[in-house]
């Protein structure tokens, strides 16, 4: 029986084929969605862990010396105290003509050997070890070093940073002609109990802490934030094509259901056959859903890389790794997906009555009369999202926002599109007019879902669009101003430093000294940063709210500056105080802007910070220099100090690697967002077409008054375009809150800085206009029947008994 | 699961007393009130009223497809009342057969496969029988169609033969000609009663043509919810 029951449920499948297809694939491209947006998040982060092991300092604590190198006996004695320590030796030298970093490290003990992988298997650790030894490059480093006429033989390793030249620190040591010398020692993650504290074993070597999480992998993580947002909309565009097509699939088969209870089919097997039936069609549509999201995420996936690249000068993979993780999570939400479409199906099984009542007639989907509670719902579920939000709080309640205010929104258009067309049926004179809208007020319910799908994506498109470009233009903006000196430069230490400082002073228009204590406010560690007063800043720092005299209060010490993460954390603005020490509380007299940085900060004037601070280090400057003399300045600074290509950096590479976050989030969101439209208008074309079937008495009475079918066929095609215009015209407020929630709620919550919202009406334009395409092709489809169709096809309506 | 005897003194279908009203009682007028009625194994029975007196409701109890108020329907030794879905499915699958005014046949089937499903549902397919169903029926040409391209004689044809295939104790039949035409109503009429015979199935037959329900043993007429 059971057998026998579920060939005939799956039968409808076979005299549905558009429907399984429409049903398999919105899932799948729901899934494939947000898988995609899975496996590039995904594929990023474990990218940077990647880039930040390769240099195999990031997680752990490193010991260095104020004299720039480390002795080789302080190496044995901490190896003779127990302590677990891997030596580093780093220098530049001249490789072909070119300058290079040259990094040495312990094959043997150093914590991460990524770049000794795959590729180099063909190198034996001997030969590693042993003179002549080997150079690991990157294939781009060495094609830039050219032929090299070296004793020691270059492998390609395409894990090794750019611009880095990775060998054994014994080599190093012949390479570099620095024996027995350490840059520094990585202490590595396990060590035995009970050792000597390192500062009787070594008091002249300085523990670093492993470096927090600089701004911009921070930035990226706003950029990922932003990604999985997407994503989850993304999901729900399809879940509304689900819906829909699972919603008509029950309400098809309901005759079926009834003959085959009336057969003897017990209700409980028939539910449970539906299920597996469910659950059968999402694990297929998932899968599929798997591969799409697979080949999209590989597609957008090199773009991001090359994003990560530049930021870190790390060569990451553009490979793309499967992770079990994310094939859970793909077809854990395809399951839940089709669970959620059909769960109102199954429930409306059990209520099914065996019998129909005289009268009583089956339906497509909603009715009219049902659009009442559907406003009534929206509204709810938007104050839901509002009430959640203000309770609930947090990052976690901008989402509930959000949740709340698109749910809302789409339960609420059928019910306005259902006004406005009452509307437009009155304003109409004639008597096809008159038929045309009220007709298509009777068609909303059964094309509600697609165009409730086509709201969302839409929506989402104007929202994530719109955020993502205001941020880019103010984060442009912010760092035009923020990075206002044309080079930066850190020291080995402070004698360097102050040495720096000097030859600086002679060679260039300013130095403007970044100097910094970690303080605390509020209870939170705070960087304070004191600045000398120069007129860099009064011309550039991006300040968001200030005193008049503010950079005089600063110079005066009688003022500091806070960013605009601890200005909202704190809620303090110009005219509160702050207390920086217990000796030293000062007035907040300006609020700086300050993306990027997940911790308050505090500016000062310099003499007010050396004053207050202990131990201030002196490595770090800003220099002023022209433009087109900043590149030639920077190398002389590396060759005059021996500074690694990383310690000097020209601000405009600087900027150029941020931005370069932006532009690619611009590329993934524009190739997902476009992906999105296309899945609802596939949604607005899969309903009208199985709208059809039912669609053709509907007309053919019209057709049998006398109008051509041409004429009809047009009257279809304005009927979708003109629902069509509607929802584009719904979208564009919903899009632009949307773009609000994300910038000034979520991000808010998620980075502590807000962005000004810009608009962008051209964007919507094209919006518009490709939407309104999409519903011109997706009605001429169907309708071209209509002219094809012989007119025994449209008398038949006349002529069928039932 | 009915190891029952069925004869002449134990009836196939027995109902006592039967009462059902629509909605809640006291509101509406009852449908049935106090109905009796017996029909043994092979007999068949005509029930006649006018539109509106009840004639479908109580073939729907007998179908177990619907519950009463008061009174009992038994059917060989089961007991209608109290049943659980899936006792009433076990009947519906394995005694009781319908053919309904509405054709009801399962619209993505085709008329082969309609034929079939019944009896596969209730494990009993007998290829010879069914083969002979259908060249009676006249079905042989039209077994690759889908029920939309037939005519509604042929559908109801097909109604009959998909009811008839698991060769049921008892036939219900709730006006099965009333939307054909009267010549393809006699047509379908005879027919069924002939494989009806041919099946050794009890008729429990709606209809409302004096002249169909001649042809049956017995006829029972419906009025202000009493039978006479
Ligand atoms: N499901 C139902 N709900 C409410 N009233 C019903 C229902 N089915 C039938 N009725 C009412 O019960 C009465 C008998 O209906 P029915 O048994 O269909 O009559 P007949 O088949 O003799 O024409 C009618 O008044 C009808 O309106
Ligand atoms: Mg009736």
């Amino acid at each position: 029986m059971t057998r026998i029951a579920a060939l005939v449920l799956l039968s409808h499948w076979r005299r549905q084929p558009v429907q399984l297809v429409t049903l398999i694939l919105g899932l799948a491209l729901a899934t494939g969605l947000w898988s995609a947006v899975q496996a590039i998040n995904g594929q990023a982060r474990a990218s940077y862990a990647e880039a930040a092991e390769q240099l195999g300092t990031r997680e752990l604590a490193t010991l260095v010396s104020t004299t720039g190198t480390i002795p080789l006996d302080r190496y044995v004695r901490l190896r003779r105290a127990g302590w677990q320590v891997s030596p580093v030796l780093e220098g530049r030298t001249k490789l072909g003509g070119r300058w290079v970093t040259v990094m040495g490290v312990d094959v043997l003990s150093h914590p991460t050997m990524t770049w000794l992988r795959p590729e180099t298997a063909n190198v034996t650790p001997d030969a590693i070890l042993t003179p002549p030894g080997r150079l690991f490059a990157h294939p781009a480093t060495i094609a830039e070093l050219g032929t090299v006429p070296s004793e020691v033989p270059i492998v390609q390793a395409p894990n090794v940073p750019a611009g880095i030249v990775m060998t054994d620190i014994g080599t190093a040591e012949r390479i570099l002609q620095r024996k027995n010398q350490i840059s520094r020692l990585i202490i590595l993650k396990s060590q035995p109990r009970d050792l000597p504290a390192l500062s009787d074993v070594v008091p002249d070597l300085t523990r670093i802490s492993p470096r927090p999480q600089d701004a911009i992998a921070r930035l990226t993580d706003s950029f990922h934030l932003n990604l999985t947002a997407f994503g989850l909309l993304a999901f729900a565009v399809g879940l509304f094509i689900v819906h829909g097509t699972i919603g008509l699939a029950f309400q098809q088969r309901r005759p079926m259901f009834r003959s085959l209870r009336a057969l003897g089919v017990p209700l409980a097997l028939l539910s449970r056959l539906l299920l597996a039936e469910l659950l059968g069609l999402a694990l297929i549509a998932g899968s599929v859903g798997l591969v799409l999201g697979y080949l999209v995420a590989a597609a957008l996936l090199p773009d991001v890389s090359a994003t990560l690249r530049g930021l870190y000068g790390a060569p990451v993979s553009g490979g793309l790794a499967l992770r079990p993780v994310w094939f859970v999570s793909g077809l854990g939400m395809a399951l839940f997906g089709a669970l959620v479409a059909g769960a109102q199906g199954l429930r409306n099984l059990f209520h099914l009555p065996l019998l129909v009542a005289p009268g009583q007639q089956d339906w497509l989907g909603m009715t009219l009369l049902r659009m009442p509670w559907m406003a009534a719902g929206g509204v709810m579920m938007i104050c839901a999202g509002g009430l959640g939000s203000w309770m609930i709080g947090g990052l976690l309640g901008g989402f509930v926002l959000l949740a709340g205010l698109m749910t809302g929104a789409a339960l609420l258009l059928p019910p306005t599109l259902t006004v406005l067309l009452a509307w437009a049926a009155r304003l109409g004179k004639g008597a096809i007019s008159q038929w045309f809208w009220a007709d298509l007020r009777s068609q909303l319910p059964g094309l509600s879902l697609a165009f409730m799908a086509l709201l969302l994506a839409l929506s989402t498109n104007i929202g994530v669009g719109t955020m993502v470009s205001s941020f880019r233009l103010t984060f442009v903006g912010w760092l035009d101003q923020r990075l206002a000196a044309e080079l930066y430069v850190t020291a080995r230490t402070d004698r360097q430093g102050r040495a720096v400082e000097e030859w600086l002073a002679a060679h260039s228009q300013a130095v403007l000294p970044i100097r910094y204590a970690e303080g605390s406010v509020l209870g939170q560690p705070t960087r304070i940063y004191g600045v000398v007063d120069h007129s860099t800043y009064r011309e550039f720092w991006p300040l968001i709210h200030a005193t008049p005299d503010v950079w005089q209060r600063l110079a005066d010490g009688t003022g500091a500056l806070i960013n605009e993460q601890l200005a909202r954390r704190a809620e303090l603005w110009p005219g509160d105080r702050i207390e920086l020490t217990p000796e030293l509380t000062t007035d907040v007299v300006g609020v700086y802007s300050d993306y990027g940085n997940p911790r308050g900060q505090v500016m000062i004037g310099l003499p007010t910070l050396l004053s207050n601070f202990d131990g201030v280090a002196h490595r770090q400057f800003g220099v002023r220099v022209p433009d087109q003399q900043a590149d030639a300045l920077a190398d002389r600074l590396r060759q005059q100090f021996d500074l690694p290509a990383s310690a000097v950096r020209n601000q405009a590479a600087i900027k150029a690697g941020s931005l370069a976050v932006f532009e690619k989030t611009f590329v993934v969101t524009a190739a997902l967002n476009v992906l999105t439209l296309g899945v609802a208008s596939f949604a607005i074309l899969t309903s009208l077409l199985t709208l059809w079937t039912l669609r053709l008495p509907q007309v053919a009475p019209i057709w049998a008054l006398g109008l051509t079918r041409r004429r009809l066929l047009w009257l279809e095609v304005l009927r979708s375009t003109a629902l069509a215009a509607m929802t584009v015209l719904l979208a564009i407020p919903l899009g632009l809150l949307l773009a609000w929630i994300l910038l000034a709620v979520i991000n808010v919550e998620a980075f502590g800085w807000r962005i000004p919202l810009h608009v962008f009406p051209l964007e919507w334009l094209k919006l518009g206009a490709l939407t309104v395409l999409a519903a011109v092709v997706a009605a001429i489809i169907p309708a071209r029947r209509l002219l094809a169709a012989p007119p025994s096809e449209l008398l038949k309506v006349f002529t069928n008994e039932n | 699961m009915m190891t029952d005897e069925i004869g002449a003194e134990n009836p196939l279908l027995r109902v006592e007393n039967v009462s059902k009203t629509y909605g809640s009682p006291g509101e509406n007028r009852p449908v049935l009130d106090g109905v009796s009625l017996d029909l043994r194994l092979g007999e068949t029975l005509a029930l006649t009223g006018e539109s509106g007196s009840g004639k479908s409701t109580l073939l729907h109890l007998v179908g177990a497809l619907d519950d009463f108020d008061a009174g009992e329907i038994r059917l060989g030794a089961t007991n209608l009342s109290g049943l659980t879905d899936r006792d009433r499915a076990a009947l519906r699958r394995t005694q009781v057969a319908m053919v309904f005014q509405q054709f009801n046949l399962i619209a993505s089937l085709t008329v082969a496969e309609n034929l079939r499903v019944h009896a596969r549902l209730a494990g009993r397919e007998d290829q010879s029988w069914l083969i002979r169903l259908t060249e009676r029926l006249g079905l042989t040409d039209l077994l690759a169609r889908y029920p939309e391209h037939l005519s509604g004689g042929q559908q109801q044809r097909v109604a009959i033969g998909r009811a008839l295939a698991m060769r049921p104790r008892l036939l219900l039949a709730d006006e099965p000609t009333g939307n054909l035409d009267e010549h393809s109503s006699a047509k379908v009429m005879d027919l069924m009663l002939e494989l009806v015979r041919d099946a050794g199935s009890a008729l429990f037959l709606v209809t409302h043509s004096n002249a169909i329900a001649d042809q049956l043993d017995r006829r029972l007429h419906l009025r202000n919810g009493h039978v006479a």
